[in-house]
């Protein structure tokens, strides 16, 4: 109704919101903390874009997907194996019985580049792959899936095994991902060294800004019509079917910009922490990504940045001073939030913060900002949680 | 009159669920711009006779055809798209959205992901929008979450969402059930501006209902129909009365 | 990959690893019924239940160790003791979790899969911090050691056999309480119409937490069967609850028949395939393979087809 210039809502209060992030993330946070810390902030930030990826998709469209590490690792490997090639040259692996592969495949008696690896010699083919891989992976778990009516519990198990498998067999063809390590001692990217201190500073900027590029993508879907669809099934998926959509492509297009987003991450994961293994990618991580978004607000983006960096942080935080409590932490944390307050940090900013903010700037109470929180919408219709309907 | 120069030609229809046959060899014809009106007993298979046109259940066996296109080979949002909309029993809206959304979610345009993305919120839209929500009686509830409407609003609501899309057939399943006497007057009224452009299925148990608005009235039996006819005709056949009031 | 092997061998190995995958059939029955009378019956996911079960093996430990300590004479009969105990306490940690958590959130399945995984992550490391972390195992009483020989090739392991039977019998008594008794009519008339059921005087929520009780229990009785084929850690439990919830949806999540099809499909795969490929492998091919066929056939192997 109201839309004078694309960026006109820059002005509003949610405006502001987005302002605030910006100021703490490139201002604030490099001024106070040292480049060690600033690193460890910038790999929190990586996790930002699986809870982007984990709102649009589990807030606004309902769909639970505790597979999103696949994701995240598959675009954390891509950049990984390029970094690895160009850092596995013939005159530094001089001493192996190959020269010229990764030491990892050298030690697994793996005696040629295998097909695959042979494409992530090329930089630019490796920033399609971060996006294309998790994307394309998505794709195919959507169509099966989203096609035949599968969702809900169902969905969200189904990308567990799914996490579950991936892992294994990273971890089973050691020869060819680096098995449990991992595939670590990444030095190089065209040449610039990614380890330095300034390097690392350039790489926390570098994530900043795709995470705000990321954060204005799914602000733009979220507010197109396509958004306003994703809550309609979210509501009542038939209703939606039957006023004309095909309601497994929308799902399909949902959770595959929520794999490239965490694609995304991971790749940057990898510059950041100069290694990448199955660690990342099994089902307790996966699912400790919902917690992030949980924690955040599962409806709100700029709640899902805020849930990434305070759950890292005390999970952080924790392991350096007890190790031993962290667990029941992180149990708790899931228990809690899932109870006593399901739409997180964002729900209660919303509902104790803003009318604060009312009062002290006399505003009017926002536009539209008490649009109650659909609480418990997502599973209102509990013969779903079968919903598995013939095809 | 060959089967295609009607609107919708129902042949043979049947479904059985683990041999259960809820529609059993049903056949019905609709010309345009009839009001048709099914009634039955409950259990009869009314709801799922609109089931099975509107792509919800598969049907075992038979044809139906819909403006010369066969109905049962396409998938529900297809079905939408040749001109065929559909009323729930329960009022099904979008409660977390505002009643202009819920219309504009309606609106025949934007239907693949691209387009809902691409899609703007033009004059045409909000004239069309606007339009409708003065036929249903929310004109100015257009800004409130459509949680927040009384079961009446909410049936309307969903009607105003079918006649956005320009259906070439609605089909209503219970359109006054649980509303008050008052609603079910301005219901009445809002079917009658309907159904001037427009070819209508109903089903409903309200006998003065039905005698108010149908050209035609289908009973349906046990999966058949009983009889067809005129509202007078069906009244007085004796199998209908028999089902009825028993035996 | 059976090339190097001739047809009688071939025979042997397979009907050896079948029976070698007894013991996991077993443990895949007991532990996929208590998810399915969970999550069947209540819509609810409980992903603390591989927890549930690894409550029971360590309970199976303790009374192994009691028993060796104190009562050595009575020794050959801790087991049937440890089973019991096994169902009383993990059904009992069962009916409080139902009251202090999960009633709170029905008709919020996702959201409870979230808190039991939450659940799940705090009874790991409270056994961490109890048990440490060493992974325990348990000695066999005479009884249940050794082999029936079938044949030169082939052994049939007395513990494998006897917790089959153990499993099928409770399969047997799951399915005379749920559908032979009183109670799981109850329970059957929850499921099909929560308020109606409540308009009829069945108290809804007591059905409930029994029920989930009996699922957690079961669980316990899969823990005593689970310390015959390996040894018991904190985190042993969370490997099951993918591989579970897999057999109850591949089975057709309301079949009693469809689950112990579909458990005795899978662990079969997986330990046949054991022998021919590497076992992480073999979990691979088998999981993928089940998440295809569930991908081309949701509803599961036994579904009915019902009127939605």
């Amino acid at each position: 109704m109201k839309s004078s210039s694309p960026l006109s809502w820059l002005k509003s209060r949610e405006g502001l919101y987005y302002l605030a992030l910006a100021l703490l993330l490139v201002v604030i946070l490099p001024l106070a903390l040292d480049p060690f810390r600033l690193n460890m902030v910038g790999k929190y930030l990586t996790y930002a874009f699986v809870a982007i990826g984990l709102v649009m998709c589990w807030g606004k469209a309902g769909i639970l997907s505790l597979g999103q590490g696949v994701f995240f690792g598959l675009g954390g490997y891509c950049m990984a194996m390029f970094l690895k090639l160009e850092a596995s040259t013939p005159e530094a692996t001089a001493h192996q019985s190959t020269p010229g592969i990764p030491d990892f495949m050298d030690w697994n008696q793996v005696t040629a580049l295998p097909w695959f690896w042979e494409p992530f010699h090329s930089f630019s083919f490796t920033l399609i792959a971060v996006l294309l891989v998790p994307g394309l992976l998505a794709f195919i778990i959507g169509v099966a899936m989203f096609k035949r009516r599968v969702s809900g519990v169902y969905f969200a198990i189904i990308t567990q095994a799914i996490a579950s498998i991936l892992t294994i067999l990273i971890i089973g063809q050691q020869g060819y991902t680096g098995g449990v390590n991992g595939i670590t001692d990444l030095q190089t990217l065209m040449g610039w060294s990614i380890r330095t201190d300034a390097a690392k500073t350039t790489l926390y900027f570098v994530g900043v800004g795709t995470l705000f590029v990321c954060l204005f993508v799914a602000r733009w879907v979220q507010n197109s019509k396509f958004g306003r669809i994703l809550v309609a099934m979210r509501d009542q998926e038939n209703r939606v079917r039957f006023s004309g959509y095909d309601v497994a492509a929308f799902k399909i297009f949902i959770f595959c910009l929520a794999a490239m987003f965490a694609g995304v991450g991971g790749a940057l994961f990898t510059l950041q922490v100069g290694f990448m293994s199955p660690s990342f990618v099994g089902i307790v991580p996966s699912i400790e990504m919902v917690v992030f978004c949980a924690l955040g607000g599962r409806y709100s983006l700029l709640g899902g940045v805020y849930g990434a960096l305070l759950v890292n942080a005390a999970k952080s935080g924790f392991s350096e001073s007890f190790p031993e409590l962290w667990p029941y932490a992180m149990g708790a944390l899931f228990i809690g939030v899932v109870l006593a307050f399901p739409n997180g940090l964002a729900g209660l900013y919303r509902r104790y913060v803003m009318p604060l903010e009312d009062r002290l700037f006399s505003r009017k109470p926002a536009a539209r900002p008490a649009r109650p929180e659909p609480a418990r919408r997502e599973d209102k219709t509990l013969p779903d949680h079968l919903s598995v309907e013939k095809p | 009159m060959n089967k295609d120069d009607f609107l919708l030609a129902v042949e043979g229809l049947t479904v059985s669920f683990d041999g259960f046959k809820a529609v059993d060899d049903l056949s019905f014809y609709l010309e345009p711009q009839e009001i048709r009106v099914i009634i039955g007993p409950n259990g009869a298979g009314k709801t799922t006779v609109l089931d099975l046109i509107c792509g919800k259940t598969r049907a075992t066996a038979g044809s139906i055809r819909f403006r010369g296109k066969e109905l049962t080979k396409m998938k529900e949002h297809q079905i939408v798209h040749a001109g065929v909309g559909r009323k729930f029993q329960n009022p099904s809206v979008f409660e977390d959205l505002t009643v202009f959304e819920n219309l504009e979610v309606s609106y025949p345009m934007g239907h693949t992901v691209m387009g809902s993305l691409a899609f703007k919120r033009d004059a045409a839209v909000i004239e069309a929008v606007e339009s409708v929500a003065r036929t249903i009686f929310l004109h100015d509830l257009l800004a409130e979450p459509a949680g927040l409407l009384s079961h009446g609003q909410k049936q309307w609501l969903e009607i105003g969402m079918l006649l956005i899309q320009k259906p070439a057939l609605l089909m209503l399943d219970e359109p006054v059930a649980g509303m008050s006497v008052a609603e079910r007057k301005k219901t009445a009224e809002l079917l009658r501006v309907i159904t001037r452009d427009h070819t209508v299925l109903v089903i409903e148990h309200d006998m003065q209902f039905v005698g108010d608005i149908a050209d035609r009235v289908t009973v349906m039996h046990q999966g058949k129909v009983l009889s067809e006819g005129s509202i007078d005709h069906v009244k007085n056949d004796p199998r209908v009365i028999e089902v009825y009031l028993g035996h | 990959m059976f090339a190097d092997y001739s047809s009688t061998e071939l025979l042997s190995i397979f009907a050896m690893q079948g029976f070698a995958g007894l013991s996991l059939f077993s443990v895949f029955v007991l532990m996929a019924m208590g998810l399915a009378i969970i999550f069947g019956q209540m819509g609810v996911i409980n992903m603390a239940h591989g927890e549930f079960m690894i409550l029971g093996a360590y309970t199976t430990y303790l009374t192994s160790q009691f028993f060796q300590t104190y009562m050595p004479g009575f020794f050959a009969g801790y087991f049937f003791v440890a089973m019991v105990l096994a169902f009383l306490i993990s059904g009992a940690l069962g009916a409080f979790v139902e009251w202090a958590m999960v009633r709170h959130l029905y008709r919020r399945p996702l959201d409870t899969l979230l808190a039991t995984w939450g659940l799940s992550l705090i009874m790991q490391q409270a056994y961490r911090s109890i048990f440490g972390a060493r992974e325990v195992g348990v000695n066999l009483p005479d009884w249940m050691m050794g082999a029936f020989q079938v044949t030169d090739l082939v052994e049939l392991p007395v513990n494998g056999l006897f917790v089959m039977i153990i499993a099928l019998s409770i399969a047997l008594a799951v399915y005379l309480l749920m559908f032979r008794s009183g109670w799981g009519r109850k329970v059957r008339a929850v499921v099909q119409n929560r308020p109606m059921a409540e308009a009829v005087g069945i108290n809804t929520a007591g059905v409930d937490r029994a029920t989930f009780a009996l699922g957690c229990g079961i669980a316990g009785v899969a823990g005593s069967a689970f310390t015959m084929i390996g040894s018991t850690g904190p985190s042993s439990g969370q490997a099951y609850i993918v591989d579970t919830f897999l057999v109850v949806v591949f089975g057709g999540a309301q079949s009693l028949i469809g689950t112990i099809v579909s458990a005795f499909s899978i662990s079969q795969a997986q330990s046949t395939m054991e022998f021919f490929l590497s076992g992480s492998m073999a979990k691979v091919l088998t999981l993928l393979t089940v998440v295809i066929i569930l991908m081309l056939r949701p509803e599961g192997l036994m579904a009915l087809k019902i009127r939605r």
